[in-house]
């Protein structure tokens, strides 16, 4: 009781936090939810997706390219676009970008439906009729995030060099191969991967803080938007924090990535 | 907490409160609260909005746990259960809440099946049948596709209400049953509060601070006041007993001539 409260009230949500994680793995493994429900939101969280996501990995590979080639011409660097590109775009741009588009567009969804479920007592009316919430409305999101982002990076990735493609080559009249040669060569199974397991990893947040934010949610329709909004900015910050340590991580332990690799793929 | 006479206090209740509080925050809402519910009968809850009257139905229900005392469902503890068993016991259990709570993703047909859809395995054509069943007892025939937010209010109370008697729970506890709904749905609400009672035999404990109400479906009433129940009687002996918040609770809920400002 010493303690500053709100100190305690931040500690206290973070706990809660991580036991919502834990539970829901949990849950998705012991107890799996129906195949109709995770369907749905398979749907609902990727193919839904896939307008935007394709228009932001276009767009982002077109500028890419467009900058690549303009500052790298003048320094005889020019044929490095198409690589340039393609790393940012499976690497980096893509991961985030598409968590980015995701958030905005299934995460406050999620947060804004499961809020409203929480203050119109239809969360209660699921546990009075012995529906868990966890299995019932969380697992499935938490299933089609995690299973979709990486799908999604994928597509945005391809979006993407699609995109500088068409820049490099059409408008600024690159020859097709010294866009395209350069890539099997240096495009490694890790940059995949690294790309993958940060699309993995931003799924796991952007699921579990929105839901998160949305049965905790208080306070009729003004508190469903707070939380909303709330849980936006949250999973930005997280993301970009997140994506700086992975960004470390993964490449701090290139070698044994590597290693891995080679012995099974 | 009986009051002498009463025939019932020889049997044995099927929900026994024992001094249960809860706090929110630092807001005490309830202060050692007891009550006993025997089988069949219907216990009205009377009290001002707020004093923790729902509170009371969401821990006999299990969404949330006292702080400290305990309650008893046929004569076994819920905190003390199993996993299973607290299953079961959730089973034969339903709530009819305040705002309805109906899920809005879902047509009133989806609403109702709800239950049967994650409990039971019936084949679609029983299911069917369970469900026009109970919306036919409510009257809701014909609004199967309707989505709740195409409902009325009274609409809504029903259609929550088909998916509660759709699968036969054998205590059905009642929050706000009538709150904000004209006089005329609301007679029809208390009215099928005694219809449910009487198809499933249900146990039940209504919440609510419609005086009306309460003497329709009641067969004892009690008074919440202070985080306690105050006063609990036969509806016949309730409105005779002299208690100053219990009278002051009943002047200002009947319509006199001087509570219109007419005097």
């Amino acid at each position: 009781m010493m303690m500053n409260s709100t100190a305690t009230k931040v500690l206290a949500a973070i706990g809660d936090y991580l036991v919502l994680i834990v539970s829901v793995i949990l849950v998705s493994f012991r107890h799996p939810p129906r195949l109709s429900d995770i369907r749905d939101q398979l749907y609902e969280v990727g193919v839904m997706s896939l307008p935007v996501v394709a228009i932001t990995g276009f767009s982002t590979g077109m500028v890419l390219a467009a900058q690549s080639f303009f500052q790298l011409s003048d320094k005889g660097l020019a044929s490095a676009t198409g690589l340039m590109v393609t790393k940012a775009m499976l690497v980096e741009l893509g991961p985030v970008l598409t968590a980015f588009m995701v958030t905005g567009r299934v995460g406050a969804a999620m947060c804004a439906e499961l809020g409203t479920m929480r203050v119109t007592e239809q969360i209660d009316a699921l546990r009075s009729m012995s529906v868990d919430p966890l299995r019932y409305l969380i697992a499935p999101r938490f299933i089609a995030g995690t299973l979709m982002l990486p799908l999604l990076t994928i597509f945005s990735a391809v979006m993407g060099i699609i995109g500088g493609y068409v820049i490099a080559v059409d408008y600024y009249g690159m020859p097709p191969n010294t866009f395209l040669d350069p890539l099997p060569v240096h495009i490694k199974t890790f940059d995949v991967i690294s790309g993958m397991v940060k699309a993995f990893v931003f799924g796991i947040i952007i699921v579990t803080i929105s839901c998160y934010r949305g049965l905790t949610t208080s306070g009729g329709a003004a508190g469903v938007g707070r939380a909303t909004t709330n849980s936006v900015v949250i999973c930005y910050s997280v993301i970009l924090v997140g994506n700086f340590l992975l960004t470390l991580a993964l490449n701090g332990s290139y070698d044994y990535i590597n290693d891995f690799i080679n012995r099974w793929l | 907490m009986t009051s002498p006479g009463d025939s019932s206090s020889e049997r044995k209740p099927i929900i026994s409160v024992s001094n249960i509080t809860k706090k929110y925050g630092t807001l005490e809402v309830l202060k050692g609260l007891s009550l006993d519910v025997y089988e069949g009968e219907t216990v009205v809850i009377l009290g001002r909005s707020g004093v923790g009257k729902s509170v009371l139905l969401r821990q006999i229900i299990g969404i949330e746990k006292p702080d400290s005392g305990y309650i008893e469902v046929e004569g076994k503890r819920i905190s003390k259960m199993s996993q299973s068993e607290r299953f079961k016991l959730a089973r034969s259990m339903g709530m009819l809440f305040q705002g309805s709570a109906l899920f809005d993703s879902l047509n009133v047909s989806e609403n109702t099946a709800f239950y049967l859809r994650q409990h039971e395995r019936l084949s679609e054509k029983d299911l069917k049948q369970r469900v026009s069943e109970a919306l036919k007892m409510v009257g809701l025939e014909g609004t199967e596709q309707k989505m709740p937010s195409d409902l009325s209010g009274g609409m809504r109370k029903r259609a929550a209400l088909a998916r509660l008697i759709v699968y036969r729970p054998q205590i059905v506890l009642y929050d706000e049953p009538t709150t904000g709904l004209d006089p005329i749905t609301a007679m029809q609400i208390n009215e099928l509060i005694n219809k449910t009672k009487q198809e499933l035999k249900a146990t039940s404990i209504v919440v609510t601070h419609d005086i009306r109400s309460a003497m329709e479906v009641g067969d004892r009433l009690a008074f919440h006041s202070d985080g306690k129940i105050i006063v609990i009687a036969p509806k016949s002996e309730f409105l005779k007993i002299n208690d100053s918040k219990l009278q002051a609770f009943f002047k200002n809920a009947i319509l006199t001539k001087e509570n219109l400002g007419y005097s």
